[in-house]
């Protein structure tokens, strides 16, 4: 069995989840990373995506995330969400709604710099449509 | 002298408005508990931001690319206070004493010279300030539609205040809200949220894990960047709690206090009535008894 380290997911109103895992998929800005036990210290930013938690037992719990950061350390990995909710629970509407409000603020942006970043943040949300 | 009937009127109607006031109470105390709750469950959240913050702080302040949210913009010239209140009354001195606090600071600004602009939360606050501050309101905040605070509205607020700094609108943002200490003590405190200080952070880092061993990924900067702003929403969220559970608790005090007085107005009234009711008694065997020694 390997070894396991405490992963929480905390949202602004609540603490989600806390509990032993084995393994955590986090969807990082620099790409989807693996967190597992005696991770080297690093903090990372999240865009939207999905987060995989592959308990002791074996159970996989998905969370689905709007961005925010993680902070890994060897025993303990803290995910600060914005908004965080169990992939069962999500709510498509407003998914839905979201990207459409992305979509307007893309027709609002003013420089190129927020174009790309709000691109980016649309392409997102439409690649966790997609998969959820 | 009022009348017998008048007097049973007035009992009435004071038993009446102690109902109310009793049933405001236990709906106080209800909410209180919710809003008690809401606030421990965002502590969490509000304290590892600290954290992380404190570690990233470490690593980046001093540099000449620390972000402006952070290191401010040079000069504390122009001032905005983002002033929560409730959105309702009834509740003792919750929103005067917040709103005092306010103008206090406001007036000492403007003593000082400086400019003030003020960003209302809830319409009590607005109310009040109007009367002096009328021309330094730039906007309010409504949030009488919303049943429970969420994040989600103190986001919006944080984006406002965002906006208006990116644009150079002010340069030192202060945040005006009840601190909930227990049921009977709220404590209206002001707290700079804009520059963020730096020496909070180190304070809450002690004896963590040294920031160097940290991998950043992009890098500690952009982290830093896309931090702060979070972590302004998430101040306002603390203090949008902190003042909903303030204002209940101060509702709570002040409807108790309202019953009490309700109820030693009954008893007085009570009195009143059973002396007069036994006076006419008296009255009426008195002229009974002398209608019969004069036969």
């Amino acid at each position: 069995m390997a070894d396991s380290f405490n992963f929480e997911l905390v949202s602004p109103e609540r603490l989600l989840v806390s509990e032993a895992a084995v393994e955590v998929v986090l969807p990082g800005t620099d790409g989807e990373m693996t967190v597992m036990a005696h991770h080297a210290p690093v903090m990372t930013t999240i865009k939207p995506g999905i987060v995989e938690v592959r308990t002791d037992s074996g159970t996989i719990n998905r969370y689905v995330v709007f961005g925010g950061f993680a902070d890994i350390l060897p025993e303990v990995c803290t995910l600060l969400a914005e908004s965080a909710v169990h992939v069962d629970d999500i709510d498509r509407t407003d998914l839905a709604q979201r990207i459409q409000n992305t979509t307007e603020d893309l027709a609002d942006a003013k420089d190129e710099m927020e174009k790309t970043r709000i691109a980016e943040y649309l392409s997102h949300l439409t690649t966790l449509q997609a998969s959820v | 002298m009022p009348s017998l009937k008048d007097l049973r009127n007035r009992i009435a109607s004071v038993k009446a408005t102690q109902k109310i006031t009793k049933a405001m109470q236990m709906v106080a105390a209800a909410k209180l508990r919710r809003a008690q709750d809401a606030a421990e469950a965002a502590r969490p959240y509000s304290q590892r931001m600290g954290k992380v913050l404190a570690n990233i702080a470490g690593a980046v302040t001093g540099g000449a690319d620390t972000p402006k949210l952070m290191a401010g913009t040079g000069n504390d010239q122009v001032h905005l206070l983002v002033v929560c209140t409730a959105e309702r009354g009834l509740c003792g001195g919750f929103n005067s004493q917040i709103a005092r606090l306010a103008r206090e600071h406001t007036r000492s600004l403007i003593a000082d010279g400086k400019d003030v602009k003020i960003l209302c939360v809830g319409k009590k606050g607005y109310d009040i300030l109007r009367r002096e501050f009328a021309s330094r309101i730039i906007d309010r905040v409504d949030l009488r539609e919303v049943k429970r605070v969420g994040f989600v509205n103190a986001d919006e607020i944080a984006r406002k205040v965002i906006g208006l700094f990116d644009e150079g609108e002010f340069d030192v943002c202060t945040l005006f809200y009840s601190e909930f200490k227990s049921v009977i003590s709220q404590i209206p405190t002001a707290m700079k949220i804009i520059p963020a200080s730096a020496p909070d952070f180190e304070a809450e880092a002690d004896g963590e894990l040294d920031a160097s061993v940290y991998d950043y990924e992009p890098d500690a900067a952009s982290i830093l960047g896309d931090l702060l702003p979070r972590n302004i929403a998430v101040q306002i969220f603390r203090a949008l709690l902190e003042n909903s559970a303030s204002e209940q608790g101060a509702r709570m005090g002040a409807m108790d206090s309202a019953t009490r007085n309700a109820g030693e107005m009954i008893d007085k009234l009570t009195l009143t009535y059973n002396r007069q009711r036994q006076a006419q008694i008296t009255k009426e065997l008195i002229e009974i008894i002398s209608g019969a020694e004069a036969l």
